[in-house]
């Protein structure tokens, strides 16, 4: 153990040597990935990767890691000819070798690196290619070479709307479109129950509750019954209004929309934390005239109950927050909300919105000696922490290695979570996030101060 | 035995029939060479993927992936080799390529990266891994290397494992065999020592299978020079051309190696595998016949008949709980495939279903040879065919890689890891009990005995036995 911890040492530069280029140990991964995960939510889809097999492979390996879910994706099996004279014909073949063998109703297509520095037009494959009567294949370009996988995620939203979404010309219907953006699908199902409970009327894409989430049958279904449907996303267009939850994700999809079809678009934080969750009540409220109900007034109550039960356990301490940019902006808010001190706040995504946006919080309640960073990765925060250190780490997976070599506690929050269970099922949105994340934060600090506390300090109660 | 196979086993796209045979029945080579088709669902990786997870447990070496963020992101640590000196494989190194660089070319930005990597950690070894979309844009990372090399006097070695030149798998490992041969071979004036000690081709020190076996041979007088590559360092692997014997145990990743070193050292080679008591007890007999030495031949028995007995009762018991259990395997190569059949019938198991990802067609003819008259073979399967296999053959595990791992359990199938992302030790003597557990507890667990929800009969009716 100890060993361990001194070699995890030696890894790290012994000084901090800015590296100006390339990245160590990356907090993001490539564009693909999101625009799957994306294409995941709706329902009877076949996200299809237009490149090598080797990169579906991976994108697939990463999600299933995840999520503990089976994921099916395609791909146009690249080889040296594709690269030469471009993927058309792979691109061809795989759209009518996929509506015979697999039979989705929809097949969504990204690209990758390779099909975009060949340079391959997608759009005008998809219209030379033969589509069976009543089956749509729609397209996102997600060059990885330019942002992350919740850039692919928004840009296939964006797909998704500008090939579906459909405005007959009519009175708009009184309902809310919400684009969720790249969240577990529990939590998509707590947003739609708070939607539900307020008695408003909606179409949540991309929507991968009871695909990425399913029931064991012991019967195998190749498409599980989630997901958005089709002719839901197409009357999107047909809505009175549009909430895009989180800026990164969801609001290209929700600008189109409103390009499109006219149907007017509110940007939303995702609703992580009190704030939040309040402010898409809120938006709810004024644009559908509807009451907020008890039942929601009681879970926000019990939310701020439990704070004050639980305060003193994490008031004032030091924070290192990392993952993708909405999810980091939202829960930064919470843990202002709760007391904490969020030293340190980077995403591995580029988008200088997104230190805007969190020096305006910090600002906000005086904080100035914080570090806040766009476009990091993780030897960003660990030479950080080495410097000067914090009491909790809260990110993905891939802080397990800072948080040993550093011996600080780490909660486990957003996308990736290879090495613990159940983390899709559990929302972190809404009130019933808040009690969750604060029930992990305080537990994970409480922990370890009966690890940490010697027998003489060690207490029955805290 | 009585024929399994209850269907003619038919593909789903024509031009996948030949991908699948029945053992037996046809003796129609099966196509494993052939490209995956334009829009299945394969479950086949990259060259780079390849060559990664052979040259990955190398310890002290950083490697860096010279592509876009994804390549190098899915690819952090995410081999489960374990290491008893650095950490440093660990690490995720990426240029992480932007539109400028695929534009403009990215040869500098690499050669900037390096420049940096060998300023923090002065590592005795950079493996710089071509991508697809490097190779694509013409980047000739062995120039750069070159140059780098020179420069800073260290070890940096190209890897050319684009990806795209082919859909499968051995072209990487053959790409990190090249890399690992321009480590090792002597620069001049530099001699090896020879010495009676052995290298290890094939063992990556997954679950820390490397370090039982070491302690195997130590007991029976025989050293492990270095293995290639599990828990290795650059300056143990210089001294490879100093052995006297080459063990070989993943014929796919490793066979080109070894023929090398014997060309260039004169290092005999021998095939061993470790997974199964059998197979375990087999090899380390055959590497004290390579000895011819009482005293090590004498220790082997010893060792064999302790370690046999020791693990004997657990085994039996958990062959009364399998006896007659129906398996399936789908992993990434023939040579894991014949040792999990091996163990599986140790255990009683019934072996109905076999596929590989890479396998090669001599090692196919093998499989079926091996396999009773009507099980099924099947090369880089898509999940529709192996479910539908699955549950036709009424499998009650299936052995395989993490893709495969749901698909199992959503049809109520039980699931043992066995890809070179596992964590647990499954070679030697104490594997063969540890794999023994792990098809057990996947197998038996109580679970699966409350999957039919009691509400509504009918409903639960329809499921897959019917
Ligand atoms: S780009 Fe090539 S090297 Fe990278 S993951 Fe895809 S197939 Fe593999
Ligand atoms: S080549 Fe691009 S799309 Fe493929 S894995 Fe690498 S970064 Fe992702």
């Amino acid at each position: 153990m100890v060993i361990g911890v001194i070699v995890m040492l030696e890894c790290i530069p012994r000084k901090a040597i800015d590296h100006t280029v390339g990245k160590i140990n990356p907090a993001k991964t490539c564009q693909p990935l999101g625009a799957m995960y994306a294409a995941l939510g709706i329902n009877r889809c076949l996200p299809h990767s237009h490149g090598s097999q080797g990169c579906c492979a991976y994108h697939r390996m990463a999600l299933t890691r995840h999520f503990r879910e089976q994921v099916l994706a395609s791909s146009s099996s690249f080889t040296e000819g594709a690269s030469v004279f471009g993927g058309a014909a792979n691109l061809k073949t795989s759209i009518k070798n996929i509506f015979e063998i697999y039979n989705p109703d929809i097949i969504a297509v990204h690209t990758t690196c390779l099909s975009e520095t060949i340079g391959d037009d997608l759009s005008t494959i998809i219209k030379q290619s033969e589509v069976p009567e009543g089956k749509v294949v729609i397209h996102a370009n997600t060059p990885s070479y330019q942002g992350s996988h919740i850039t692919g995620f928004s840009n296939m939203c964006r797909g998704i709307v500008s090939y579906l979404a459909e405005s007959d010309g009519t009175q708009k219907k009184n309902r809310v479109n919400i684009i969720p953006g790249f969240v577990n699908p529990g939590d998509v199902r707590e947003i739609r129950r708070i939607v539900e409970e307020m008695g408003v009327e909606s179409v949540i894409f991309p929507d991968t509750s009871g695909v990425l989430d399913a029931p064991l049958t012991s019967r195998y279904e190749q498409y599980p019954d989630g997901g958005s449907r089709v002719e839901d996303i197409r009357d999107s267009g047909n809505s009175k209004l549009t909430l895009s939850l989180g800026s990164f994700a969801s609001d290209a999809a929700a600008s189109l929309l409103q390009e499109k079809c006219g149907v007017p678009g509110i940007p939303l934080k995702l609703p992580i934390g009190l704030k939040a969750t309040d402010a898409l009540i809120m938006a709810l409220k004024e644009a559908f005239g509807v009451a907020v109900p008890r039942s929601l007034e009681i879970e926000r109550g019990q939310v701020i109950d439990t704070l004050i039960d639980t305060h003193h356990h994490y008031q004032g301490r030091t924070v290192a927050v990392f993952g993708d940019p909405d999810t980091v902006i939202a829960l930064t808010e919470f843990l202002l909300t709760m007391g904490m001190v969020p030293k340190y706040i980077i995403t591995g995504t580029p988008g200088s919105l997104f230190e805007k946006q969190i020096w305006e919080m910090l600002a906000e309640v005086g904080l100035t000696d914080c570090r806040v960073k766009a476009d990091a990765d993780l030897l960003d925060l660990q030479l950080w922490i080495r410097e000067s250190p914090v009491d909790l780490l809260i990110g993905t997976t891939h802080g397990k290695y800072i948080a040993r070599a550093e011996d600080i506690p780490l909660v486990r929050v957003g996308f990736p979570i290879f090495d613990r269970a159940v983390h899709p099922l559990m929302p972190i949105v809404g009130y019933r996030g808040c009690l969750r994340l604060i029930e992990q934060i305080s537990n994970t600090l409480l922990e370890r101060r009966d690890r940490d506390s010697t027998d003489e300090d060690f207490e029955l109660v805290l | 035995m009585e024929n399994t196979c209850s269907v003619e086993p038919k593909a789903f796209i024509n031009e996948r029939q030949g991908s699948i045979i029945a053992s037996g029945k046809s003796r129609a080579n099966i196509h494993c060479a052939d490209d995956s088709l334009a829009g299945s669902v394969s479950q086949r990786a990259c060259v780079y993927c390849g060559a990664r997870v052979v040259l990955n447990p190398v310890t002290d070496a950083v490697h860096l992936v010279h592509g876009p963020i994804g390549c190098a992101t899915y690819t952090w640590d995410i081999r489960g080799s374990l290491s008893s000196g650095s950490e440093m494989y660990r690490k995720s190194f990426s240029t992480d390529m932007k539109e400028r660089d695929v534009i403009f070319g990215g040869e500098r930005k690499l050669a900037v990266c390096i420049d940096e990597i060998v300023m923090k950690y002065h590592p005795p070894a950079i493996f710089v891994y071509s991508t697809c979309v490097a190779g694509m844009i013409g980047d000739d990372i062995v120039a750069v290397c070159k140059l780098a090399s020179e420069k800073h006097g260290t070890e940096v070695i190209p890897v050319e494992s684009t990806g795209f030149s082919s859909g499968n798998k051995i072209v990487g490992y053959r790409a990190a065999a090249d890399a690992l041969l321009r480590l090792i071979t002597p620069k001049d004036g530099v001699d090896v020592k020879k010495t009676k000690k052995l290298n290890f081709l094939g063992e990556y020190n997954l679950g820390g299978e490397k370090w039982l076996i070491e302690g195997y041979l130590q007991e029976m007088g025989v050293g492990i020079n270095v293995a290639f590559t599990g828990d290795s360092s650059v300056a143990a692997l210089k001294q490879a051309p100093g052995a006297s014997l080459n063990l070989v145990q993943c014929t796919g990743s490793m066979h080109w190696l070894a023929m090398r070193l014997e060309e260039e050292f004169g290092i005999p080679s021998m095939s061993v595998n470790f997974f199964g008591a059998e197979n375990t007890a087999e090899s380390l007999r055959r590497i004290a016949r390579f000895y011819d030495d009482e005293e090590i031949i004498r220790r082997t028995e010893i060792l064999i008949e302790r370690e046999m007995g020791r693990i004997l009762p657990g085994i039996r018991w958990y062959k009364e709980k399998l006896v007659g259990k129906r398996a399936a395997i789908y992993v990434g190569g023939a040579f894991k495939a014949v040792a999990i059949i091996r163990q599986l019938r140790e255990l009683g198991m019934e072996i109905v279903l076999t596929g590989t990802q890479t396998g090669k067609p001599e090692e196919y003819e093998n499989l079926s040879n091996l396999l009773d008259e009507g099980t099924i073979i099947i090369d880089d399967a898509n999940p529709a065919e192996i479910e539908k296999f699955l549950i036709e053959q009424k499998v009650d595990v299936m052995a395989g890689g993490v893709k495969e791992r749901v698909l199992a359990t959503k049809l109520g199938v039980g699931f043992v890891d066995h890809n070179h992302d596992r964590k647990e030790c499954l070679a030697g003597f104490d594997g063969a009990i540890n794999f023994a557990r792990e098809v057990y507890i996947t197998t038996c667990t109580p679970v699966w005995g409350h999957i039919r929800s009691p509400f509504n009969m009918e409903a639960a009716d329809g499921s897959h036995d019917e």
